[in-house]
């Protein structure tokens, strides 16, 4: 069989539904392979958005998401996508086409040392050298990519070995000597964890991605239900537990609710579940949690103890240690504590100013309302993704969707697409900002050209608005680069947006309509309800502009490098 | 703290680059490294030397783990074990010195493998100490050029 031949077989029998790429020299093979078989291929107008839609499918699907470029420019425009999916643990298997062999290190025409570059960003990768090896390797890639705390793995094939010919298979049964992840949690850290739940008189759960990866929402229900214990998730965790369950106290962290971080500031007990105490999350390391004893449960024995000490620590996978602790906890005495808790969520709830003017926060209620809550949401960076994470109610997982880690501005648009086709019967937003939404923006022609028909709701302040913010709050209002309304005859200093700003550039509606969507701009509160349902009435693309209120801030924030406590509240 | 970190991996290109890449990349320091081919010809032994406190060495060891091309890591730490490093040192001589040389090469039990006539170079092998005492007694006499090996390690028993 053809090397390139062989790469579309093992992709079929790793039962891959669909690849995202973009064709070039040293892939010619392997397309020319392609046409000639059943594989879905989904053509992208920038290999970034090829990346991205991969690990937008792999988030919504809990599948492996492929993304295929050519050698050189096309291998490094994927390195963005790669590393958002490594951030953010996402299973992932990009194939690069390479020079022939007897050419790399020459500096051929288009050529890049992308395992080189792409070292640090992959769970692993792989140059292929001998065409005997393809088929194991392929195997190892999506073995590695999917088990364990899964990542991306990129395969790099030079032309020579895509028109070269072999006998050998895929194998599904291989053996991987230095890889062995470890699933099942300590019998004896069990016990210990089971102690100290029942010991604890202010217990929280915080729990992250790791839930959703490993599909342990249900045992995640169960563990809170049984114990009474209430949750938080990160960013990435949001969907793995319920927020409409009335041990939900949503998000934590930089833009967490209130009654989150005072709850894991008080706690005498953090059960820390597929999550990593990012900086996000902790605010300063030092004042996090005082009084806590912790019990770290994650299947990356190097996410234990990296930031913060940990009393407990159980190396495992969520949903296996949750079914062993599930079988041993009930409720502790803790009655006081959920009593003090109740009463935060009472006097800080979530809240904005809700007057006459277009506000962001009120049109991401109006998704979840329309949507009852069902739609998958994916965002971009920013305001728009800190608002998406807080106004929606999320309750299953892979229901959001975003660049946590990384914080990848464009993301959202493909990962929008990726997830549209993994779950073909949702509905999918892409919240988007209008910064962001411009920097994958041309993955229009995709979504229109493929019938993917995604639903982009643009809240366009005119502003790179979480770094004005930023600017706002500590940098004395000097809107330095962050106004997009911006042009040429503007004054050097300005922080005043106004009727005096130039046209703004460009206009979604019209760019909408260039590329066959349909773009509908919303001005006034009272039109974001029609706006939306006629989004989702219209069989197609929809790129929603809304108009809101320019300098309307992310709330509660605690500030970088201050303690959770310490939550800037706008409405003070 | 300094430890010695003996680290088996696959045997394969690149390697060496994603433990290097590691250290760098994470901001550890590296001493010393050495490589080379066990009796396995499939799996290679490296020897790092590193530095750091309890919580950074843990993570070194951990993230060394999760290389997939990592097949064992073990951190001596202050477990028993023994270590070697091999160095050739080309020092200056002349009529006076040279007696005083060869009787500290003697002591050290070290052996001078190549003579010119004006400098000698010298092997020898040792612990970090006797290697680094070696050094000391050597660079009143003009040490020209020195190439060390790195330690190699195993645990006793």
């Amino acid at each position: 069989m053809l090397g390139a031949e062989l790469v579309v077989d093992c992709l079929l029998k790793e039962k891959v539904e669909v690849v995202f790429g973009y064709p070039g020299g040293t892939v010619l093979d392997l397309f020319d392979a392609i046409y000639k078989s059943p594989l879905r291929f989904i053509l992208t107008r920038h290999e970034q958005g090829a990346a991205h839609m991969a690990d937008g499918y792999a988030r919504a699907t809990g599948n492996v998401g492929v993304c295929l470029a050519t050698s050189g420019p096309g291998a490094t425009n994927l390195v963005t996508g790669i590393a958002t999916a490594y951030m953010d643990s996402i299973p992932m298997v990009a194939i690069t086409g390479q020079v022939p062999t007897a050419m790399i290190g020459n500096d051929a025409f288009q050529e890049a040392d992308i395992t080189g570059i792409t070292r640090p960003i992959t769970k692993h990768n792989y140059l292929v050298k001998n065409i005997d090896e393809l088929p194991r390797i392929i195997r190892e890639a999506f073995q590695i990519a999917s088990t364990g705390k899964p990542g991306p793995v990129l395969i790099d094939i030079p032309k020579d070995i895509q028109r070269g010919h072999t006998d050998v298979k895929w194998q599904k049964e291989i053996e991987i000597r230095g890889y062995k992840p470890t699933y099942e949690g300590h019998f004896k850290q069990i016990e210990r964890a089971v102690k100290a739940i029942h010991e604890a008189k202010k217990p929280v759960i915080y729990a992250g991605a790791g839930i959703v990866a490993s599909e342990a929402a249900k045992e995640l229900k169960e563990f809170a239900e049984k114990t009474g214990i209430f949750v938080t998730t990160t960013l990435l965790g949001l969907g793995g537990f319920p927020e409409t369950n009335p041990l939900s106290l949503k998000m934590l962290g930089m833009h967490g609710t209130k009654y989150a971080n005072y709850a894991v500031m008080e706690a005498d007990l953090i059960i820390a579940i597929g999550a990593r105490f990012d900086d996000r999350v902790t605010g300063k390391i030092s004042e996090f949690a005082p009084h806590a004893k912790i019990i770290h449960i994650d299947i990356d024995p190097t996410a234990i103890g990296k930031s913060v000490r940990v009393d407990i620590p159980v190396v495992g996978d969520a949903k296996m240690v949750l079914t062993q602790l599930n079988k041993m906890v009930k409720k502790g005495d803790i009655d006081e504590w959920v009593n003090k808790i109740e009463d935060w969520k009472k006097k800080h709830p979530l809240t904005y100013k809700n007057d006459g003017e277009l506000k962001p926060q009120y049109v991401i209620e109006m998704i979840n309302e329309v949507t009852k809550g069902k739609a998958v949401i994916t965002t971009e960076v920013g305001q728009n993704q800190m608002w998406a994470a807080q106004f929606f109610n999320y309750t299953h997982p892979r229901t959001f969707i975003s660049s946590g880690g990384l914080g990848t501005m464009g993301f959202g648009l493909p990962a929008a697409i990726g997830a549209k086709i993994g779950c073909p019967e949702k509905i999918v937003f892409d919240v988007a900002g209008d910064g962001s939404i411009q920097m994958n923006i041309q993955e229009l022609a995709t979504a229109v050209c493929n019938n993917i028909q995604v639903k982009i709701a643009i809240l366009n302040n005119n502003y790179l608005g979480m770094v004005r913010q930023w600017q706002e709050l500590f940098y004395g209002k000097r809107y330095s680069q962050t106004c997009l309304s911006r042009n040429s005859t503007c004054p050097k200093e300005c922080n005043i947006p106004g009727g005096k700003c130039p046209q703004e550039i460009p206009d979604f509606v019209k760019l909408a309509e260039a590329y066959g969507a349909v773009g509908i701009r919303v001005e006034k509160k009272e039109d974001v309800i029609p706006a939306l349902k006629k989004a989702i009435e219209t069989p197609n693309t929809v790129v929603m502009d809304f108009r809101i209120s320019k300098e309307e801030n992310v709330f509660p924030m605690v500030p970088a490098g201050a303690c959770l406590r310490e939550m800037l509240d706008g409405l003070a | 703290m300094k430890h010695t970190i003996s680290v088996l991996v696959e045997n394969k290109p690149g390697v060496l680059a994603r433990i290097s890449g590691l250290f760098s990349g994470r901001g550890y320091n590296i001493d010393s490294l050495s490589v080379g081919e066990t009796q396995d010809p499939s799996v290679s032994r490296m020897t790092i030397v590193s530095r750091g406190d309890d919580a950074i060495l843990e993570q070194i060891t951990k993230q060394l783990n999760k290389l997939i091309d990592v097949v064992k890591v073990q951190d001596f730490g202050d477990k028993e074990f023994v270590d070697r490093e091999l160095m050739l040192i080309k020092v200056n001589f002349n009529a006076q010195n040279r007696p005083e040389i060869m009787q500290i090469v003697d002591i050290f039990r070290a052996k001078i493998i190549d003579v010119s006539h004006t400098n000698l170079t010298i092997e020898m092998t040792g612990a970090d100490k006797k290697v680094s005492a070696f050094l000391d007694l050597m660079k009143p006499f003009g040490i020209k050029e020195v190439a060390r090996t790195g330690k190699v390690a195993m645990a006793r028993g």
